[in-house]
């Protein structure tokens, strides 16, 4: 295994699928379900049983809209302040009204959702206005469940190829090329559709750990969806609007103050007092986490050692099987004892997701982005704060949409000396006899995202970021080395790492106002209604650089009152009450 | 320039007691999200799996899925 090889295969399908994480699977399914004729193939760099962001599963839906506790306007006017006004509702609200038939659907795979002594869905607060978290009791099923289904479906499913570049031609999406990760050899797959769900730009910055792979998110989710989208000529948005969480320093997977929230556990300052009201991520929240670490108060903390014996247990039980179970083993090596003491939480390294914040390729209330045929779910599209069951709903648009978008449609001729280009861009690497290994490109690339683009944004330091991964960008195209197939997957990751760097970089410049709290705090700029109420569009300009232009928001389909727009501004705890 | 050989501290252990890679078990190194798991030969010309690449998410699959229990995860020394 891992030996370089040289080969070359096409394969042809109606629908190519490219993540088999979470958006992936469900957008595979609701195609073929739509169309049964429609040969969908499900393309993943690692292994579909155990890809993406919930390969361990996940603790609870953050995002539930269920008749009874909350309806599609409030979840929409909701999402829609959290991201300070900036959000085309049409994809938010369409999320909202279908997410619950969604829900009733995974049920029906076998994933439980937790329901009270009524059998009623059990939903619980965490957001600032809206009842929206549903714990789910048996989430470390949820990959397995999904498999099943895909199996039953007859998906044809192809683990270990990773897609590197997009195929276009006659002004609409042609399908892709692929390595194999293990033999590098190439795999062409013509598709009358795209679907892209390949997650979060994970690997952005690096962790305070200094350990490349200790992220946030899973760290094969390397940004290769961004990256793909861009060279592609798709548009991407709103990519300034970074994703920062909070997070268990060091340990660096998520503090779960939504599991601990509803159960007691808040976030506190280094005396254990609440300084933010709501626990929910937004741009202001983190900006609030932010000065405490930063003031004296700090560093911050979850807090749960005032809770009954039983309740932490509950905490713990939830938090060591699911999601991220490591944490258990983490905390056993340092002594931590829920009971005794609080958790010490940092904030996470700058990445892109959605699914958090709002950065990520531009899709529209069917996930199609700006290019025909090619659709993006999940992680990596630009519909705000959609989490797992935003990848799964959005998933399901695509799918449903490419289904139809297929019918009487042929393949697009391409250019085939674009693969001819492809395989000498990729397998450069392969042969040198000697040079930089993957790694330490990697590594420069993310020490400079900390040093230059992590907020607070200056203008400065961003520019002087250009100019240093421009200088990364000529080692690593004129003298990365690589031994194996496997290093080889690496160093096109380092090549997408290094892609999103430069897309970070510019995005921040073009957004010359603060907005979204940290996420987008440029010291020497206040926010800016009037010249910024507006989404940023970044595609590859004629140059080969990333190029700029403003997009209207669209018309609101919800309205949102002016006492309501800054709702998520009033977080700070008053500093009267919390003294009591 | 030459490439150096600096060790590393793997995260992911096998007991090769109870490895089974012998009888063609590849589970834990087909479900790891990032590909680091390898067979190999020992001395005694057994297989087992173990940890070729130090590109570790802790995230536990390999473990969770291993059919003898034969793999841990510990955490990475840099962050643990």
């Amino acid at each position: 295994m891992d030996e370089i090889l040289d080969g070359l295969t096409q394969i042809d399908c109606d629908i190519l699928v490219i993540g088999g994480g979470t958006a992936g699977p469900m957008a595979a399914l609701k195609a073929k379900k739509k169309n049964p004729e429609a040969n969908v193939v499900l393309l993943d760099k690692a292994n579909v049983k155990r890809s993406g962001a919930i390969s361990m599963g996940m603790d609870g839906l953050n995002n539930s809209v269920i008749p009874g506790y909350a309806t599609p306007e409030q979840y929409t006017k909701e999402i829609t302040i959290a991201n300070d006004g900036i959000c085309d509702q049409a994809a938010v609200y369409r999320y909202a009204e279908e997410c619950y038939g969604i829900i009733q659907e995974l049920d029906s795979f076998g994933i439980r959702f937790q329901k009270d002594q009524n059998g009623e869905y059990d939903v619980k607060k965490v957001h600032h206005i809206g009842t929206y978290v549903l714990p789910m009791p048996n989430g470390d099923t949820v990959k397995k469940a999904l498999y099943r289904q895909l199996r039953k479906a007859r998906i044809n499913i192809v683990n270990r190829y990773m897609a590197t570049r997009l195929l276009t031609g006659e002004g609409r999406v042609a399908g892709a090329i692929c390595v194999n990760t293990r033999t590098a050899e190439f795999l062409v797959v013509r598709a009358k559709a795209v679907i892209m769900g390949l997650g979060a730009a994970g690997r952005l910055g690096l962790p305070t750990s200094g350990y490349l792979y200790g992220t946030y998110e899973n760290a094969s989710n390397s940004g290769e969806g961004y990256a793909m989208a861009y060279h592609a000529g798709a548009g991407l948005a709103n990519l300034e609007c970074y994703q920062i969480n909070p997070l268990i320093k060091d340990y660096n997977g998520p503090a779960c103050a939504y599991v601990a929230g509803p159960l007691g556990g808040y976030t506190a300052n280094a005396a254990g007092e609440r300084f933010i009201e709501c626990d929910y991520w937004s741009g202001q929240m983190m900006q609030e986490f932010y000065d405490e670490l930063q003031g004296g108060k700090g560093p911050v903390f979850l807090k749960l050692n005032h809770l009954a014996e039983e309740t932490v247990a509950e905490i713990e039980r939830v938090l060591h099987i699911v999601e991220r179970p490591t944490r258990g083993h983490f905390h056993a090596g340092r002594g931590t004892d829920y009971r005794k003491t609080m958790i010490e939480m940092h904030i996470s390294e700058i990445g892109f997701c959605s699914g958090h914040s709002a950065s990520g390729v531009f899709v529209d209330e069917n996930a199609r982005t700006t290019i025909a045929g090619l659709y993006a779910a999940g992680d990596m599209a630009n519909v705000p704060h959609n989490y797992m069951l935003g990848a799964f709903t959005h998933g399901a648009f695509a799918g449903e949409d490419a289904a139809d978008y297929i019918k009487d449609m042929d393949f697009a001729e391409f250019d085939h000396a674009e693969v001819e280009a492809e395989r000498l861009r990729v397998l450069a690497p392969t042969k040198r006899d000697d040079g930089i290994p993957p790694n330490q490109i990697e590594y420069k690339t993310r020490r400079l995202v900390n040093d230059y683009l992590q907020p607070p944004k200056v203008t400065a330091k961003m520019q002087l970021a250009q100019k240093r991964f421009a200088e990364v960008r000529e080692d690593m195209e004129q003298g990365m080395y690589v031994r194996d197939a496997h290093e080889l997957m690496r160093s096109l990751e380092a090549s997408t790492i290094l892609d999103c760097a430069d897309m970070a970089a510019a995005a921040s410049l073009y957004r010359t106002e603060s907005r979204w709290g940290l996420y987008h705090n440029r010291v020497e700029y206040e926010r800016d209604d009037e010249n910024w109420f507006c989404h940023t569009i970044l595609t590859k300009g004629a140059d080969g650089q990333p190029a700029h232009a403003k997009k209207a928001v669209q018309p609101y389909v919800v309205d949102i009152a002016d006492e309501e727009k800054d709702a998520y501004y009033n977080q700070r705890v008053d500093p009267s009450v919390a003294a009591e | 320039m030459p490439l150096a050989q600096t060790a590393t501290s793997v995260p992911v252990t096998v007991n090769k007691d109870l490895c089974i890679a012998d009888k063609g078990c590849t589970v834990c190194v087909d479900v790891c999200p990032l590909d680091v798991l390898r067979i190999a030969v020992t001395d005694d010309g057994t297989k087992t799996a173990y940890m070729k690449y130090d590109e570790c998410w802790y995230c536990m699959p390999c473990e969770a899925d291993c059919p003898t229990g034969a793999v841990t995860v510990n955490l990475p020394y840099l962050l643990k």
